[in-house]
């Protein structure tokens, strides 16, 4: 979701975003998630607002968002395709499937379509293990992927 | 009278398809003006056969599956509303095998169910377990949780009743409960059922947990990857907020508790009790050392109890049918049930709970039914991607947490991921040593360097480099990293790499045309 703001807009949304959050227990994580479902990544804007607001250091904010696997420090393709990679997946073919649609996408994982329609992401276990191989389309579930609903996948992806 | 149809909402059975099949079905009944009401349940389990829509009917529940939205007018045509023959009808419900031979006491509930409907929770035996300890003394709910042997369903099998004791015994101000739903093990699905099956069950348990320690706040610690699951809960909790389940006074009575979801961000290592503490505290997903326990210094350093989602799904029945009951159930010092999750290559995939003691032969080979593929199985991953990796020979293994260990194994969170004769174990390693390397919070030398350096020394085994001096080197940085890592991240990743070499030395064999082409 390739949402474009200016960057003072930034500031304010994840002062609002903080003010809300910040009295849980533990408030940063939540923070993230709530700015990342804002902006579609974590905006380097918003750290220094999140750290001063939470009363951390700017570093230590940082050493939280590249820790974790799904805070991203920059905008997705419209659509984000996460595939899964774990065993149950490759006892399936996983594999196969992996390299079926990085062909049909012409990207390699971590990579965005140039059109900016499709970002391809790996995913460790959706816990859909006895319907392998598994997908996840922008939140909607795919399961029993083959070489023909890979297709269809892709091609819904990329509309 | 109306006629119910239930059509999963399980994220399995959305994944291939139940939307659109409650849909179509839907449409159907609009189109025709029946008189039936569809209700959106958990998922019984049996993955092979969603999206499997039951009709309730005056001599029970009649199961058609899988069904797909072409099949929907052809349903009707054959008026299954009333359990009309089709070539989909598997008969009653609860006649199909794979569930007749279960033994559901976790998960009675989880596909009979609507799954945010506590008058069907009530009406299946919820909240008996919490009035009961509402009844009792503290020291007595935990003595009934300590005598019903109820182990550490996550994977380390640490009894609950003891740990729940060391919570209660301690003073602090504030206590917690955490549950542990950071299921990232693949080949496990059982946590993601529950929570989207029958999510009141969770809350039950960890209000009676509440009850039993002093903890009057809970948190339900899980992944992003499951954002049903998430909904559901979030969706039941509210609920049973509003019904006074949770909040100043549980059911009326003098004991306080709420609770709340947390999401992790897509770390493995978060799993890890240590790491998922500091997650919750929005740190970096950084395992802590012990001591101090988190029963003493957990969550924001206070007294914490940290259990799995079986764990503590399984305390309701527990306190409603006593200790003895579940006991019963197992074998050595394994007791109650255990919800088996059978994944990967395998033909009936699904959960199976059942007492501890099958052999893990009748599980793939007469329960899972042999691989999908319909090719010999190879190999059994047991217990996620720390677990080892068994061949045929060791299919006389019973499953209980000793016999596995005994086997250089372990049960984990009780989920098997079946591969057929075309996996190549030496990949397999490779990926476990890779997988470990992405996953590594960093902290301790072992795993941090340790998976790195074994990614590259299976890499020039696979090349056919020195294959006899980098197998022994690899062997050796297992022992290091199962000794010296700080959690079971690094320390059990050794498993399924050392037991690919000692079950499968062939695959580590330097490949001829590997050779040909250095």
């Amino acid at each position: 979701m390739n949402i474009h703001v200016a960057d003072g807009d930034i500031g304010n949304r994840t002062l609002a975003i903080v003010g809300e959050l910040k009295s849980l227990e533990g408030p940063l994580l939540p923070i993230l998630h709530a700015i990342q479902a804002e902006f579609g990544y974590v905006p380097q804007e918003s750290l220094a607002v999140i750290a001063r607001e939470l009363n951390l250091s700017r570093a230590e904010v940082h050493g939280v968002v590249t820790f974790y696997h799904d805070y991203r420090d920059h905008p997705t393709g419209r659509h984000v395709l996460k595939l899964c990679r774990a065993e149950a997946c490759q006892s399936m073919g996983g594999d196969e499937i992996a390299e079926r649609i990085k062909t049909l996408l012409g990207i390699d994982f971590h990579q965005t379509t140039l059109d900016g329609a499709v970002t391809l992401e790996p995913i460790f276990c959706l816990g859909l293990c006895a319907c392998a191989p598994a997908a996840m389309l922008d939140g909607e579930l795919h399961g029993r992927l083959d070489t023909a609903s890979v297709a269809e996948l892709v091609a819904e992806a990329r509309r | 009278m109306t006629v119910t149809v239930f059509i999963p909402r399980d994220a399995a059975a959305l994944a291939v398809g139940a939307d659109k099949v409650a849909n179509a079905i839907a449409a159907e009944i609009e189109r025709r003006g029946l008189d039936a009401r569809i209700v959106r349940n958990g998922s019984r389990g049996m993955f092979w056969l969603e999206p499997l829509v039951e009709i309730r009917t005056d001599h029970g529940r009649i199961a058609y599956g899988p069904v797909r939205p072409s099949d929907v007018t052809g349903l009707f045509d054959a008026d299954f509303l009333a359990g009309g023959a089709h070539p989909l009808c598997l008969g009653p419900t609860q006649d199909i095998p794979f569930l007749r031979q279960q033994t559901r006491l976790t998960f009675a509930r989880c596909g009979v169910t609507d799954p945010l409907s506590l008058e069907d929770y009530r009406h299946y035996a919820g909240l008996q377990g919490l009035e009961k300890a509402i009844a009792m003394a503290p020291a007595e709910i935990v003595a009934e949780v300590t005598e019903s042997g109820l182990r550490g369903r996550g994977g380390a099998g640490f009894p609950t009743g003891i740990k729940w004791k060391t919570v209660a015994d301690a003073k602090a101000d504030q206590k917690y409960i955490v549950c542990n739903a950071d299921e990232g093990d693949s080949g496990t699905f059982a946590d993601r059922m529950i929570m989207e099956g029958d999510p009141f069950v969770l809350i039950e348990g960890m209000a009676i947990a509440g009850i039993a320690t002093g903890a009057t706040r809970g948190y339900v610690y899980t992944r992003s990857e499951y954002p049903h699951a998430i909904a559901a809960m979030e969706a039941a909790i509210a609920i049973a907020r509003k019904a006074g389940i949770l909040g100043p006074s549980v059911l009326g009575s003098a004991y306080a508790f709420d609770m709340e979801v947390r999401s992790g961000a897509g770390a493995y290592v978060c799993g890890e009790e240590t790491s998922l503490l500091n997650s919750l505290e929005g740190k970096r997903g950084v395992v802590r050392a012990k001591p101090p326990l988190p029963a003493l210094q957990g969550f924001l350093g206070q007294p914490t109890v940290v259990n799995n989602v079986m764990s503590l799904a399984s305390v309701p029945i527990i306190l409603d049918r006593g200790a003895a009951f579940y006991r019963d159930f197992g074998m050595g010092r394994s007791r109650g049930t255990i919800p088996i999750q059978i994944a990967g290559n395998v033909k009936h995939g699904g959960l199976y709970e059942t007492a501890f003691g099958l052999s893990l032969g009748e599980i793939v080979d007469h329960i899972g039914g042999g691989t999908a593929s319909g090719r010999p199985v190879k190999a059994v991953q047991v217990g996620g991607p720390l677990g080892a990796y068994f061949p045929r020979a060791l299919f006389d293994t019973p499953f209980d947490y000793e016999a596995f260990a005994a086997k250089d194994g372990l049960i984990g969170h009780a989920g098997i991921v079946v591969f057929d004769d075309t996996v190549d174990m030496l990949k397999q390693a490779r990926f476990a040593m890779e997988f470990c390397a992405v996953e590594s919070c960093g902290k301790c030398t072992p795993c941090r360097i340790g998976s790195t350096r074994g990614v590259e020394t299976a890499d020039k085994i696979a090349r056919g480099l020195e294959p006899e001096k980098n197998r022994a080197l690899l062997a050796d940085l297992c022992n290091t990293m199962k000794f010296g890592s700080l959690c079971a991240l690094g320390g059990f990743t050794p498993y399924p790499v050392l037991s690919a070499m000692t079950h499968f030395p062939d695959d580590f064999k330097p490949a001829p045309i590997a050779q040909a082409a250095e």
